[in-house]
Order: structure tokens, then C-alpha cells, then sequence
């Protein structure tokens, strides 16, 4: 393994202690958002790419990972901002959905082929597929709100133990 | 005060700005409701909507003000073009730029012009991920799951208020009346439209008129409601002519950095 190489894992291991300032459960790994560590004569390039268009956590997470990365002595670094192809929670890894769940938040299902959004806000049917509640477990739940408190979810909440909680919307 | 700034009225950067000032306007009259909504929900949906298309908004900006430097030299950033350009120089159509806020109008106006506008840009969004520009295509891949969702939400209300109770019945057909015919302007097709499509930079607007009816007809009647017939009025927004009503919005939306010029959070 060359120098650098070694420097590309390490930053890698630091990119795995990074929180999502919005969800903390998650690293910035969890979330699928780092798609590249690079190094070239002007040091280390991180490519991020974002997850909603005004999502202000970018900034802070930005910041963040530049303050990791120097905080262990890497060297120098940048973040790149990389749109293409869009960021879908689909890129969340197993570990972050299972941290999510342990968190409270329902995690988001798979994307359907197509890109269409499986959650009807006021369907005149019953929803076919329902959350199982982070709390209880139980599957009694239903929407109450299609959006959250961040650009990323739906807030929920469980007819079993009575307790609201979040839904990381699928995207 | 600071000097308003002149932007090269080049068909690229028209095309992204018609777009983009469409976003950023209708985001800011959305961000009226904060506070205001009807209920908590809504408060939180108007907003994240928001949020959303300012976000678009940015990266369009962003994009179109490298675009106009590429020609003269001096690059202009998001911020100069959200806060510097005067009336004439905003090219988002006239729809977005009418009060639809709490204290001017009604919940049913806010929901029926989100409808209409969202499935407009989700049907744009979709033709430019496939742009020559591939910055643009990339801000569209992204742009696109949003306005889905935003479709999908203000589709159910306009259904719901529509195919509600007399009253909500009342509002939805009047905010029909009063919107129906600000879609027409749209659907011109003008110089900067076909340079784009010559070009494969995005669509003629006007191509998505078939696919835009055929929606909104059906979220209309699923909503019990008609469709008015296609009327002669043509708004001139995205030209640059504006209604009464977008000096008001600018004020309120450049005061800080006109007052304060560079100021940064």
C-alpha cells in the first residue's frame, strides 16, 4: 500500500466518524452521501453530493468534514459539490437503516423503478404497506404529516403505544 | 443603496433564469405561510416546499451566473442575481408572483397555483436530465424527485378542498377563475425557447402543454371540478413584464442586501 493510499483509507475512517448534524445517528458513510476521497497535487478531494436541494445541513456537514479531516492531520482538503446522479435514500447503507430504526426514525423502503413516490398524502384508501414503529414494533401506525421537521422526512406516529416518530422519506 | 446589476440577456441564460426566478419567486411566496398555515402540517409542507424550490433556485442562479460571465468576463454569483437585478431583469412567469399569502388570499389559491406549478416544472425537470448542459441535467436528476412529491401533495388538497365541502368548493372554483388563465403564457413559444430545443439545452415549454392538460385534467376530476376554457389573456412575466405585485416581492426580498450590501450570514 503506497502513502497516499494509506491516506485515502484513513480519511475514509474519518469520513466514518462524521454525524449528519440533522440525523446524528447516521455518519455521513451511513448516509451515502460521500461518493469519492481523491488526492491529487493539491491535496485531498471530497466528493460530496448533496441530499435535497435546500437542505441547509450541506453546509454544516461541508465544514464538518473539512474540520475531520484536518483535525487528523491529513493535509490539505476541499469538498466538491457532485450532482449527477442524484443522491436516493437507496444509497443509505443496511447499517445506517438498522441505526436509523434504533434511533426512532422509520428508515425509507427501497425507491420504485421510476422514481415514483410511494406515499399518497390524503389516499381515499388505506395505505397498502405500513410502517413497523421504532418504539413498539408494532405495524398499527399511520401518517400524520408528509413532512418533517428537515426536508427528509414524514412524521408519523404508532396507534399501539401511542407515540409519534419520524420516516425517513423514500427518494 | 447598492447599484443594481445588468445580466446578458443571452437564450441560455433566459432559459435558466425563467426557470430558476420561477423557483426562487414562488419559494418565497410559499415561505409567507410560515406561521401562517392552516394547520401545523401544512405550516411545515408549505415551507419544506420552500425550502425545496429555493434550493433549486440556487444551483439554477449559481448555474446561469457562471454562464453570463463565460460572455463577460465578470462572473455573478447567486446572490447578486437574487438581490441585484431589478424587475425587468426577473423572468419567472407572472403566476408565482400574484399574492396567494395568508393575509391576501386563501389556502385553496396557494394549493391550486402549487398544483399547477408543480406539475409544470416535475413535467420540465423530467426533458432536462437529458439537457446537453450537464450541470443543468444534473440539478434537474435531483430537482425532479422534489417536485413529485410537491405534485403529489398539492394534487391531494386541490382534490380534497374541490370534492369537499361547499364552502372549500367555493374557494377551489374561484381560485380556478382567477389562475386558469395565467398557464397560457407558458405555452408561447418565443426565441429562447426554440434555441434550446435547437440546441438540446431543454425544452420548448410549449411541447409539454399536452402532457400538463392531460394532468391537471385528471387531478381536476378527481376534484369534481372543470377546467375553464383556454382564454386570450397572455401574461408577459417571462419576458420581464411583470404584474403590480413583483416590486412589492422584491422589496421585501432584496431590502437586507440592498441596505446592508455583501452582508452574509
Amino acid at each position: 500500500m503506497t502513502l497516499q493510499d494509506a491516506r485515502v483509507t484513513q480519511a475514509w475512517d474519518v469520513l466514518s466518524t462524521v454525524l449528519d448534524p440533522e440525523v446524528p445517528a447516521l455518519s455521513v458513510r451511513d448516509l451515502g452521501i460521500v461518493r469519492d476521497v481523491l488526492i491529487d497535487e493539491q491535496g485531498m478531494e471530497i466528493i460530496l453530493t448533496p441530499t435535497y436541494s435546500g437542505c441547509p445541513a450541506t453546509e454544516v456537514i461541508e465544514q464538518d468534514v473539512l474540520a475531520a479531516i484536518a483535525a487528523a492531520g491529513l493535509g490539505a482538503a476541499r469538498v466538491t459539490l457532485r450532482r449527477a446522479p442524484a443522491w436516493t435514500t437507496d444509497w443509505i447503507t443496511e447499517v445506517g437503516k438498522r441505526k436509523l430504526f434504533d434511533y426512532g426514525i422509520a428508515p425509507p423502503g427501497p425507491v420504485l423503478d421510476g422514481g415514483a413516490v410511494p406515499m399518497r398524502f390524503m389516499a381515499r384508501q388505506a395505505p397498502v404497506e405500513r410502517l413497523i414503529c421504532p418504539q413498539c414494533k408494532s405495524q398499527n401506525t399511520e401518517r400524520l404529516s408528509a413532512f418533517g421537521a428537515t426536508a427528509c422526512k414524514a412524521l408519523y406516529r404508532c396507534l399501539a403505544c401511542k407515540e409519534p416518530f419520524e420516516h425517513f422519506k423514500p427518494i | 443603496m447598492t447599484a443594481s446589476i445588468q445580466i446578458q440577456r443571452t437564450p441560455d441564460v433566459q432559459y435558466l433564469l425563467r426557470l430558476g426566478d420561477t423557483c426562487l419567486i414562488l419559494g418565497q411566496r410559499l415561505a409567507e405561510w410560515c406561521g401562517h398555515g392552516p394547520v401545523l402540517e401544512e405550516d411545515i409542507a408549505l415551507t419544506n416546499m420552500a425550502l425545496d424550490l429555493v434550493g433549486q433556485a440556487r444551483a439554477l442562479l449559481t448555474h446561469a451566473g457562471q454562464l453570463a460571465g463565460a460572455t463577460s468576463a465578470d462572473k455573478l454569483n447567486e446572490d447578486q442575481l437574487a438581490f441585484l437585478r431589478d424587475e425587468r431583469d426577473f423572468f419567472n412567469v407572472t403566476m408565482v408572483e400574484l399574492p396567494g399569502g395568508p393575509k391576501d388570499s386563501d389556502f385553496a389559491f396557494t394549493v391550486l397555483r402549487n398544483a399547477m406549478v408543480a406539475t409544470l416544472l416535475k413535467l420540465l425537470w423530467v426533458r432536462l436530465i437529458d439537457s446537453k448542459d450537464s450541470e443543468l441535467a444534473g440539478i434537474a436528476g435531483k430537482a425532479v424527485k422534489e417536485a413529485r412529491y410537491h405534485q403529489q401533495h398539492a394534487a391531494d388538497w386541490v382534490v380534497r378542498l374541490g370534492d369537499g365541502t361547499p364552502e372549500s368548493r367555493r374557494r377551489m372554483e374561484a381560485a380556478l377563475a382567477n389562475l386558469w388563465r395565467y398557464s397560457e403564457e407558458w405555452f408561447v413559444v418565443d426565441a429562447v425557447d426554440e434555441h434550446a430545443h435547437a440546441t438540446g439545452f431543454g425544452p420548448r415549454w410549449a411541447d409539454l402543454r399536452t402532457e400538463w392538460t392531460a394532468e391537471m385534467g385528471a387531478i381536476l376530476e378527481d376534484a369534481t371540478l372543470t377546467a375553464p376554457p383556454a382564454s386570450l389573456f397572455r401574461s408577459q412575466g417571462k419576458y420581464g413584464q411583470h404584474s403590480e405585485h413583483m416590486g412589492f416581492i422584491l422589496a421585501t426580498m432584496q431590502s437586507l442586501q440592498r441596505s446592508f450590501p455583501g452582508g452574509v450570514w
